[in-house]
């Protein structure tokens, strides 16, 4: 992990009709690092990460990859760039078979480029590819769950899959959007290596989570948001001992110490 | 593999080839010869209906636009230009096809009805624009369009175009282009997140299906020599979704089953005159509340049955 800059937000904003969703949220993106972003519900952070993707146009701010000005380039120009997303709402193809849902981010201009998984030569039959990518992900190959059509997999299978499909890319960041909700704790358990090796591969993370414990394990930095204004940023131990965070999730003290005297 | 395996796999297949092959043989007589070239216009029509409906996620009631574009385009080639059939047909199903795509793409970014009702509209506003015009022959089209060059060329030539667009459909919807058009279907977003331009992807789809309608108008005013405002008709954007809610939405052989059942009922329901809608409509309802899957997907189903079946 470097202290070089990979991907700069300045002064990020959304607003949908009188509504702040997102306000002057600034971001600067160090290249191999895992950045998480925390805040309650409603706070913003998934209309932030629909910003910086171009799946949603923003009201004003820029974005910088690379130092590049990709503010306002479509969703998948950017995605052609190796900025890659998971979608909070699975996204999968539900009447594919799993790996042939991979077929589908490696027959892109991107996979084609870059000639496929772990940079061997050139692209192989895309379903041996995809099969690969999902044991890497961690699919069973042995196991009926490759094959099985998506609308049938559990959620854990669907998250990862979500994951499979960015990975197919061969990305540069990756911005997981809530890759660990809905998972049983064994479940989650499983995961955090996998996020942990991504992050030796090269590929930096920006995690959006709800769950705390397991994001302050493999966050190098965290971002609090609150009704889409940055609260407070830092390593995950400054962001705990933070008073402004509990004030976020716990309310603040005085509103409690008034509640308790009425 | 067994010779028991081998025909349970081919024999479907070979019965639908052979039997529509031999069709224009055992019905010698000129009126059904023709109706089956028909049949096969509007199989081409529900193949492409079904394609990007059931794989692209786009409905279309565009099949008038794509006969009327085709069919014109073929009666121009042919009149003003002098090329005889052997030029026309694929010039007119490429350039059709060409131009079916320039004038959908503005609503191809948008997702929803949109696609739906514009495609019902070109061919509507069109007809008016030649009416009060009174371009391309006006009311009275355009005439003296060549015939094939018998009507054997021209009833083999229309089936095996169906053959061949059937199944090169199908295959192309395995190929991992196909993957990517149902993905689309599926899941735009997530193709977009794929780094993939999805308007790009259903230009491509709306070509393939404007080529087959654009080729079948091609073909239907060689057969009439004659093209008129009458192909802009609503009959070819209907017609073929019944037959695709009839033969099985999805499964591409279904709708051309289809039309093979509809248009000829509609033929032999002539004799009850006025009260051939009335009866045609009982079918199609009759058809909708009891076998709404469609022909092809409840066959399909019954025959995979016979798999797990063992003598003992």
């Amino acid at each position: 992990m470097s202290n070089q800059s990979i991907l700069q937000v300045q002064d990020a904003t959304k607003s949908f009709g009188g509504i702040m969703a997102v306000n002057r949220v600034s971001l600067d993106v160090h290249a191999g690092e895992i950045l998480g972003i925390i805040g309650p519900n409603g706070s913003g952070k998934t209309t932030l990460i629909n910003c910086v993707t171009g799946f949603i146009r923003m009201t004003s701010g820029t974005v910088l990859f690379r130092g590049r000005n990709i503010t306002g380039k479509p969703a998948h120009k950017i995605a052609d760039m190796g900025i890659t997303r998971t979608f909070q709402i699975m996204r999968p193809y539900y009447s594919l078979p799993s790996y042939k849902n991979l077929v589908i981010p490696l027959f892109s201009p991107r996979a084609k480029r870059t000639g496929g998984w772990r940079g061997g030569g050139k692209l192989g039959d895309r379903n041996t590819v995809g099969i690969d990518i999902l044991e890497e992900i961690g699919f069973e190959r042995d196991s009926f769950v490759p094959y099985k059509i998506a609308s049938t997999l559990p959620t854990g299978y669907l998250k990862r899959l979500e994951l499979a499909r960015c990975l197919a890319l061969k990305p540069e960041i990756i911005f997981c959007d809530e890759v660990f909700s809905g998972l049983s704790m064994s479940e989650i358990a499983s995961m955090i290596p996998l996020i942990e090796r991504l992050q030796m591969d090269g590929i930096t993370l920006i995690m959006i989570e709800h769950r705390l414990r397991e994001l302050f394990r493999v966050a190098n930095r965290v971002m609090v948001l609150n009704f889409g204004e940055k609260v407070v940023e830092g390593s995950p131990e400054e962001v705990m001992a933070d008073d402004k965070v509990k004030e976020v999730y716990f309310g603040s003290e005085e509103v409690e110490e008034v509640m308790s005297h009425a | 593999m067994s010779l028991r395996e081998l025909s349970y796999l081919t024999l479907p297949r070979l019965v639908l080839i052979v039997g529509i092959l031999i069709l224009p043989l055992v019905m010698p007589s000129m009126y059904w010869q023709r109706v089956i070239s028909i049949v096969c216009i509007y199989s081409l029509l529900a193949l492409s209906f079904d394609f990007l409906a059931h794989f692209v996620g786009l409905v279309s009631l565009g099949g008038a636009f794509f006969i009327g574009t085709g069919g014109y385009l073929a009666a121009i080639l042919n009149t003003s230009f002098g090329l005889p059939p052997v030029l026309t047909i694929p010039i007119s199903t490429l350039l059709g096809a060409v131009i079916c795509t320039v004038l959908l793409l503005p609503c191809l970014p948008l997702r929803g009805v949109y696609f739906a009702i514009v495609t019902l509209m070109y061919p509507l506003v069109l007809t008016r624009i030649i009416e009060a015009l009174n371009v391309l022959g006006g009311t009275d089209g355009i005439m003296g369009v060549a015939s094939f060059a018998n009507r054997w060329i021209e009833q083999y030539f229309v089936l095996v175009m169906v053959l061949v667009s059937m199944f090169g459909l199908r295959r192309l919807v395995n190929l991992d282009i196909g993957l990517v058009f149902r993905a689309v279907k599926d899941n735009d977003q997530a193709v977009k997140a794929s780094g993939m331009n999805i308007t790009y992807y259903k230009a491509i789809a709306v070509f393939i299906a404007s080529a087959l309608g654009c080729l079948g108008g091609a073909c239907l005013v060689h057969i009439y020599m004659w093209s008129g405002i009458s192909q802009f008709a609503l009959d070819f954007s209907i017609l073929p979704i019944a037959a695709t809610v009839i033969g099985g939405a999805g499964t591409l052989v279904g709708p051309v089953l289809g039309c093979f059942i509809l248009v000829p009922i509609s033929e032999l329901l002539r004799a009850f005159g006025t009260l051939r809608i009335v009866f045609y409509c009982l079918i199609l309802v009759g058809f909708i509340v009891f076998r709404s899957e469609g022909i092809m997907v409840y066959g399909q189903r019954k025959y995979h049955q016979f798999e797990r079946w063992v003598e003992i």
